[in-house]
C-alpha cells in the first residue's frame, strides 16, 4: 500500500491528560456462535490518539462500533465519561451524544443539504434554534474548508467534500471523543491526504480520537498509540516507533511486512 | 441525402405517420358502413332517452325514469367510490403489513409473510367471490343477523347501521370541527418557527389530537346534542330505517383492498430496505433516537422509493374495480357497458365513452401522484 505523506500542520504539543475517557473492561462479544471479540481490556485517556489496526475481519471495527453501541456487547463492561454502556437507552443517548463517529462510506443524508446535514442533530437532540445550528455548521464547514458547498446535497459532491462535511456533522455536536472507522479506505488515492489533513489539525487541538485505519503515515505522524488486532485479540499495542520498528509478535510482525512491503 | 440519420429519421417517421392515418380511415369508414348496414343511428342522442331500468344501489336519486345519461353518472360515481375506499383502506393495510413484515418479532413477520404470499397468488376474480359467495352471502338471514350494540346488524342483506340525523345546531359542531383543523394548521406553522427561533420542541401531535376531538365535543355540549340516530329496526322479513351497506359493495372493497395491500406491503418494505443501514446508523451515533430517525432520516428517503410503484397499484386497483360486473355491484361498466349497452346497441359510442373516462380517471390519479412524488424526490447531482 503506498503511504500517504501526512505532516503536522503546528509543532504545538499534543497532551494526553490522565483523565481516563474510555474504559473496556474484559469485554467480550459473539455473534450468535462466533467470538468477535474476546477478553479486550483498554483505557483511553483524554487527549489520546490511538490508532487500530489488523487484517480484516480482526474485529477492529466491531471494537469501535461497541462503543457507541452500534453493536452490542454481552460481557464485561464499558465506560464513557463515566457512563456504563448497558442496555439502559438513557444511558445509550447520553454517550452517543458525546462520541462521534465517522464512516468508511461517509453517511451522510443524502436527502438534506450539507448545513441542514450539519444542523439535524444540533436541532434535535440539542434543542438549538435553527439560526443557531446552521451558524455552528457553518463555522465546522468552514474549519473543514468547504464552506462554498452549504447549499449544495451530498450526491453533488466528491467523496473527499462528503468525507468532510460528514467529521464537520459530526463536530456540530461538540463531540468529547471520535470514532473513526477506516475513513478514507473508499476514497480516491488524491482525495484521502484532504480528509487526513482535516483529522490532523482535530488531532492537535486535543480531540480524544480512536481510528481504524491502514494509514501507517498518519498513526506514525499523529498516534500515541497504536494497537495491533488479530482474531478477536488485543495482540499488541506500542507507541509508533517501536510499534513500526521493533515489533514484538509475530502476528505483528508478519502483519507489517505485508502492508508496507510496497 | 440518404445516409444522412437526420433525414433518414425524417423519412421514417413521416412512414409511419401515414400507416397509422390509413388504418385509421379505414377503421372509421368500416365501422361507419357496418352501423349503416345494420340500421344502428351512431351519436350520443341515446344519452337523453329514458333508461327504464333501476339500480340497487346510487349516490345520487334515480328512477327507471331517468335517462341514460343519469345511468352513466350513476355508475361513474358508483365506481369512484369504490376505487376511492379500496385505495385508501389498501394504503393503510399495506403500510401495516409492509412494517409488520420487516418486525423483528418472529410471529408477526411471519403473519405477513403469509398474509402477502397467500393473497398476492390467488386471482382477484376468485377472492371477489369468495367474499361475496363464501362469506357475505354464507351469513344468516336478517332475523338472526349478528349484531354489535343493538346498533350494526350484519346479516346476508349486508350491514345495516344507523342513519344519523342532524338537527338545529348541528352546523355549530361542524364549524367547530372545521375550526379546529384551522386552529391545528396554524399551530403547527406557530410551533415550527418557535423551534427554528428558540429549539424548543412543541407536542403539535398530542395538541392537535386534543383540538380535533375537544372543539366539536364543547360544541355538542353547548348545543344539547343536536344529533340522533335512526336505528334500523327488524321489521318482518327485514331491516327498516338506518341504512344499508350492500354486501355486493362490502365484498367488492373488501377483495380490492386487501388484494392490493399485498402488493402495497411489498412496495413499503422494498422501500424501507432500500434506505441502506448506514444512514439509521449515522443517525444513532449522531444522538437522534429511533423515532426522529424514522421520521427525519428514514422515510423521506424510503418514501420517494414508495411513491412511484404505489401510484401503479392505484391504477390496478381502479381498473380491477370493474370485474364489480362479476357479483352485480352496480359499476360503470355493470349498468353502463353491460345493461345500457344491450338495451341500446349503441357498442361503439358506449365502449369508447366507458374506455375514455377509465383512461381519464387513471390519467388524473397519475397526474396527482407525480406532483407529489416530484415534491418528495430527491436532488442527486
Amino acid at each position: 500500500m503506498e503511504e500517504v505523506e501526512v505532516s503536522r500542520h503546528s509543532d504545538k504539543e499534543m497532551v494526553v491528560s490522565e483523565d481516563v475517557m474510555i474504559e473496556l473492561k474484559a469485554m467480550h462479544k459473539w455473534y450468535g456462535e462466533f467470538h468477535v471479540l474476546k477478553n479486550i481490556d483498554l483505557t483511553v485517556h483524554k487527549g489520546e490518539r490511538i490508532v487500530i489496526c489488523g487484517p480484516s475481519g480482526s474485529g477492529k471495527s466491531t471494537l469501535i462500533r461497541c462503543i457507541n453501541r452500534l453493536e452490542e456487547h454481552q460481557q464485561g463492561q464499558i465506560i464513557v465519561e463515566g457512563t456504563e454502556l448497558t442496555g439502559d437507552l438513557k444511558h445509550i443517548e447520553i454517550i452517543r451524544r458525546d462520541v462521534g463517529m465517522l464512516f468508511q462510506h461517509f453517511n451522510l443524508f443524502p436527502h438534506l443539504t450539507v448545513l441542514e446535514n450539519c444542523a439535524l442533530a444540533p436541532i434535535w437532540v440539542r434543542k438549538m434554534p435553527r439560526g443557531e445550528a446552521e451558524k455552528i455548521g457553518m463555522k465546522y464547514l468552514e474549519r473543514v474548508r468547504i464552506p462554498e458547498q452549504a447549499h449544495k446535497y451530498p450526491g453533488q459532491l466528491s467523496g473527499g467534500q462528503q468525507q468532510r462535511v460528514a467529521i464537520a456533522r459530526s463536530l456540530c455536536m461538540s463531540p468529547k471523543v471520535m470514532l473513526f472507522d477506516e475513513p478514507t479506505s473508499a476514497l480516491d488515492p488524491e482525495m484521502i491526504k484532504e480528509v487526513l489533513d482535516v483529522m490532523v489539525e482535530l488531532a492537535e487541538e486535543g480531540m480524544t480520537m480512536l481510528c481504524v485505519t491502514h494509514e501507517m503515515g498518519f498513526a506514525k505522524t499523529v498516534a500515541n498509540r497504536v494497537i495491533f488486532m488479530d482474531d478477536g485479540e488485543i495482540i499488541e499495542e506500542n507507541e509508533p516507533q517501536e510499534f513500526f520498528n521493533n515489533p514484538q509478535n509475530d502476528r505483528t510482525k508478519l502483519f507489517l511486512s505485508q502492508i508496507l512491503q510496497h | 441525402m440518404w445516409n444522412d440519420p437526420h433525414y433518414r429519421a425524417l423519412f421514417f417517421q413521416i412512414l409511419v405517420l401515414g400507416a397509422v392515418i390509413l388504418a385509421g380511415v379505414f377503421l372509421v369508414n368500416n365501422t361507419i358502413s357496418n352501423l349503416e348496414r345494420q340500421g344502428i343511428a351512431s351519436g350520443f342522442s341515446f344519452l337523453d332517452k329514458t333508461a327504464g331500468f333501476s339500480i340497487g344501489e346510487s349516490l345520487i336519486e334515480y328512477s327507471e325514469e331517468d335517462t341514460y345519461g343519469r345511468t352513466f353518472m350513476v355508475g361513474l360515481l358508483n365506481t369512484m367510490l369504490v376505487a376511492f375506499i379500496g385505495c385508501i383502506l389498501a394504503t393503510i393495510l399495506g403500510f401495516i403489513v409492509g412494517i409488520a413484515r420487516l418486525s423483528r418479532n418472529w410471529m408477526v413477520s411471519r403473519i405477513a409473510t403469509v398474509y402477502i404470499e397467500t393473497l398476492r397468488n390467488i386471482p382477484l376474480l376468485l377472492q371477489i367471490f369468495f367474499w361475496y359467495f363464501a362469506v357475505l352471502r354464507a351469513l344468516p338471514s336478517p332475523r338472526e343477523s349478528a349484531t354489535f350494540g343493538e346498533s350494526f346488524f350484519l346479516n346476508n342483506r349486508g350491514l345495516s347501521y344507523p342513519r344519523p340525523l342532524y338537527e338545529d345546531g348541528f352546523s355549530l359542531v361542524v364549524w367547530a370541527f372545521i375550526a379546529a383543523i384551522a386552529a391545528i394548521v396554524i399551530i403547527a406553522r406557530w410551533a415550527r418557527k418557535r423551534q427554528d427561533a428558540t429549539g424548543q420542541q412543541f407536542h403539535t401531535f398530542y395538541v392537535g389530537l386534543g383540538l380535533i376531538i375537544g372543539l366539536p365535543l364543547l360544541a355538542a355540549i353547548v348545543t344539547g346534542f343536536p344529533l340522533s340516530w335512526e336505528y334500523p329496526v327488524l321489521k318482518g322479513f327485514n331491516f327498516q330505517g338506518g341504512k344499508v351497506m350492500s354486501p355486493e359493495f362490502v365484498s367488492l372493497v373488501l377483495a380490492l383492498s386487501t388484494y392490493t395491500a399485498s402488493f402495497i406491503a411489498e412496495i413499503v418494505r422494498a422501500g424501507i430496505m432500500a434506505v441502506s443501514h448506514g444512514q439509521t446508523e449515522a443517525a444513532f451515533s449522531l444522538g437522534l433516537q429511533r423515532g426522529p430517525t424514522l421520521r427525519l432520516v428514514i422515510i423521506p428517503q424510503a418514501l420517494r422509493v414508495i411513491i412511484p410503484p404505489l401510484t401503479s397499484q392505484y391504477l390496478n386497483l381502479t381498473k380491477n374495480s370493474s370485474l364489480a360486473a362479476a357479483i352485480a355491484y352496480p359499476d360503470l361498466v355493470l349498468v353502463f357497458a353491460g345493461t345500457a349497452l344491450m338495451q341500446t346497441g349503441q357498442a361503439v359510442e358506449i365502449l369508447s365513452m366507458t374506455m375514455a373516462i377509465y383512461l381519464l380517471l387513471s390519467l388524473l390519479i397519475s397526474a396527482f401522484m407525480n406532483w407529489y412524488n416530484k415534491k418528495m424526490a430527491l436532488v442527486e447531482r
